[in-house]
């Protein structure tokens, strides 16, 4: 049976309140996830005051204003700080998002809240192992394949053909999509979820590529597809604005053209 | 969490390989088809099904009643209304098995389940519109 309730080891618990800043004229609460995989307890919920003033817009700034200024030992993703690289994805306010994109007035609320993307196995604090969710990545095969010989330069399209990649190419693989997906959640195991059916997709409609067939075949599964009931989650989500449920409903329309 | 993966600490195997698992299996068009197909069969059929059950509630004697299901377009219409609505019902409930259950000998007994019951419903629901609709003639 899909289990409701996290196991005993992963309730969490209240954490340490940590001091506020000093001489602080706006001041704001963040209520972050803390699990260390070393101490051998709960995780636990810390609370945390940033200095507005001293600190940058986003809620990413207002992270790493604490490990700089508070407490070194809270443990995130980053890197490009502008929404391209996808590594600060965490559950905001309830919502999957980018730390990086996201405002702190945005979040309209006296106390942040923020916790590790959904049900994946957690490594430490705000970073999951997402080692499955790259490998379902890899079993899609995103790369160009073709019989033909090579051109001598590159492999052409028109405009139109071009234009039909466009709300697929700019995924940046940040995983909200597919930790927000209760299907995920329920059969990650099997369920390639909307991430990896998006490239997937973005794979099968590009015009260049000569194994669409095949790439049918590998997804022609009651799991690696069927899984998808259109829920939707993963379209509300996106911090790219990208709509994976419609790439999901696309494929299924081709995979029925196949048949009729 | 309810993660179902191998566990790295009994199991050596790649990421990939655990992905992959046994490969696509090449079925789901059909079944993620037919359900489209009986919903859209359900539509006119279920509403003629309550219009009929209606009529009948209108005319409460027995004969009445079996001279409605007697007439050939009525039980017709029946009979196409319990094929769809139970292959309908077998399929969606398949699903949810599929989402939810996740223990091995669960899943296939409950696969089973779902498909006797909906063939026993469909059969016995024909049968009985066959015995009052072609009784007049039998006996």
């Amino acid at each position: 049976m899909a289990q409701f309730q996290l196991p005993k080891n992963s309730r969490y618990t209240e954490g340490k309140s940590w001091p506020k800043p000093a001489n602080s004229n706006r001041m704001q609460e963040f209520r972050i996830y803390r699990w260390n995989p070393d101490d051998g307890q709960n995780p636990k919920i810390d609370t945390y005051y940033v200095d507005r003033d001293d600190c940058g817009p986003m809620v990413l700034d207002a992270l790493i204003w604490i490990k700089n200024n508070v407490d070194p030992t809270l443990t995130f993703r980053r890197s490009c700080r502008e929404g391209i690289c996808g590594s600060c994805a965490m559950n905001i306010m309830g919502v999957n998002t980018l730390a990086c994109t996201l405002g702190i007035d945005d979040c309209q609320t006296d106390s942040v809240k923020i916790y590790p993307l959904p049900h994946m196995p957690v490594l430490k604090d705000l970073v999951p192992d997402l080692t499955s969710f790259f490998a379902q990545h890899a079993s899609i095969e995103p790369w160009l394949q073709t019989e033909t010989a090579e051109p001598e330069r590159e492999w052409r399209q028109t405009p139109e053909e071009r234009q039909k990649l466009d709300g697929l190419y700019e995924c940046i693989l940040c995983a909200c999509c597919t930790t927000s997906c209760p299907s995920y959640w329920w059969n990650g195991d099997r369920f390639l979820g909307p991430a990896a059916l998006l490239q997937a997709y973005r794979w099968l409609i590009d015009s260049r590529d000569e194994n669409t067939g095949e790439r049918l075949d590998n997804l022609h599964d009651p799991f690696r597809l069927y899984r998808c009931h259109t829920i939707m989650n993963c379209a509300n989500t996106c911090p790219k604005g990208l709509n994976p449920a419609k790439a999901i409903a696309e494929i299924k329309k081709m995979m029925v053209a196949r048949v009729i | 969490m309810a993660d179902n993966r191998a566990d790295t600490r009994v199991s050596m195997r790649t990421p990939l390989a655990r992905v992959k698992g046994l490969g696509a299996s090449g079925h789901g068009v059909e079944h993620w088809w037919l359900h489209r197909l009986t919903a859209v069969s359900n539509v006119p059929l279920v509403i003629a099904f309550v219009i009929i059950v209606a009529a009948l509630a209108a005319s409460p004697s027995y004969e009445g009643a079996v001279s409605v299901v007697s007439h050939p377009l009525v039980a017709i219409i029946l009979i196409l209304a319990l094929i769809s609505v139970t292959n309908h019902m077998r399929l969606g409930m398949q699903i949810v098995v599929e989402d939810y259950i996740h223990h091995k000998g669960q899943k296939i007994a409950l696969t089973m389940l779902n498909n006797f019951y909906s063939v026993i419903i469909a059969v016995a629901g024909i049968f009985a519109i066959l015995k009052i609709s072609l009784g007049r003639i039998l006996l």
